[in-house]
């Protein structure tokens, strides 16, 4: 048992055939699991590796394993995680990992790329406009799913891609679900052939654990689903 | 997967739910009236329609196995996509195979 005024932390240590090391951290009212690594890292071992920036959810980049769940360490309180004041932390699933807790993101933006997951406009800033109504049906589309903030937590949740390490994923195919949706685009049936390739959307078992877990209420199996019809509506039109 | 291999699974799915059902009617049918082997190839051979039933069913057993069995051994087996994909073919070539032959034994009446 660990005593009410302190936490009881396991924490990842070295890269891929590293091992837990176990810390102990005073427990205090409105503590994030990133201030309690935060903690360990300033008061008990600075060599400890990991990453973070805004600390209010916005840049996703502190992203961990949480007892076993793949979440956002600065929006996480200890309170709703470790009751029992015992807390195993971990870096995210399917990535390489750097050291301790910090993964090598590299690939998972390779996905965005690989997805086709990126505007371009087809129009030169000297152009006038198009406008686009708020209501349209592309629009509400792409609304539902652009604020991503690129934490990987779904990605990591994902066990498709664990299985299958070149899987797009449901980051990479929900970004690219809001590039098919955006009417500005200068070629967005290149978008659709890339999430529909061999290693795209078709791999998705819809079993939603990436929605279960995206810290931002994103459903990124939507967003593939979307994908999967979209891209099977230009196979049977013939554009694809 | 590609697209493709997507819209045929979904296709072959689409076409052995009702031919499935069919099936296990036609068996419960033949043990409940106690047919004997001789009564049922007495039915089945020269039958035209159950020579496209089942061969159908063997044809769209072939296709919808081999792409669901390649997934299979993609996310569990580690293999690349070209030798996933030449082992489904493989798979593919034995049920249909295996089928047709047992199409042909029961309607054609050869001696195989
Ligand atoms: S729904 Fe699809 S993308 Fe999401 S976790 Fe499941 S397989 Fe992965
Ligand atoms: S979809 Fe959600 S879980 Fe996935 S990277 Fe974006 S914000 Fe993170
Ligand atoms: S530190 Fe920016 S989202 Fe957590």
């Amino acid at each position: 048992m660990t005593a009410l005024d302190e936490l009881e932390i396991r924490v990842w240590r070295g890269a891929a055939d590293g091992h837990y090391q176990v810390f102990r951290a005073p427990r205090r009212a409105n503590q994030t699991v990133l201030d309690v690594v935060s903690w360990i890292q300033r008061e008990a071992d600075p060599s400890l590796s990991y990453r973070f920036a805004c600390r209010v959810g916005v840049c996703g980049s502190c992203a961990m394993t949480v007892n076993g769940k793949p979440r956002w360490t600065c929006r996480t309180h200890i309170t709703k995680v470790a009751k029992d004041g015992r807390l195993t932390i971990a870096p995210l699933r399917n990535l390489p990992v750097i050291r301790d807790l910090a993964c090598d993101m590299a690939p998972f933006f390779e996905k965005w790329r690989r997805a086709r997951g990126r505007f371009e406009a087809a129009i030169s800033r000297d152009d006038p406009l198009v406008p686009i109504s708020p209501d349209s049906l592309e629009r509400r589309a792409a609304d539902a799913a652009v604020e991503c903030i690129n934490c990987a937590v779904c990605h990591a949740a994902c066990d498709v891609v664990g299985w299958r390490p070149d899987y797009l994923g449901p980051a990479a195919l929900n970004r690219a679900w809001v590039a098919w949706n955006d009417l500005r685009d200068r070629d967005r049936s290149a978008v659709l052939r890339a999430a529909n390739a061999g290693a795209g959307c078709g791999n998705c078992h819809s079993h939603q654990s990436c929605a279960e877990h995206c810290p931002v209420e994103i459903n990124p199996t939507r967003s593939i689903a979307g994908l999967k019809r979209a891209g099977l509506l230009a196979l049977l039109r013939g554009s694809l | 997967m590609s697209v493709r291999l997507f819209l045929a699974q979904r296709l072959t799915a689409l076409i052995l739910a009702p031919l499935v059902l069919v099936h296990l009617g036609v068996i419960i049918y033949a043990v409940r009236s106690g047919l004997s082997a001789e009564e049922i190839l007495g039915r089945t051979r020269g039958s035209l329609g159950w020579a496209l039933f089942y061969g159908g069913f063997a044809v769209a057993v072939a296709a919808h196995g081999a792409i669901g069995l390649r997934t299979v051994i993609l996310e569990w087996g580690g293999l690349r996509p070209g030798l996933a994909t030449a082992v489904a073919w493989a798979a593919a070539l034995i049920l249909l195979a295996l089928g047709l032959r047992g199409v042909w034994a029961v309607t054609a009446g050869g001696g195989l």
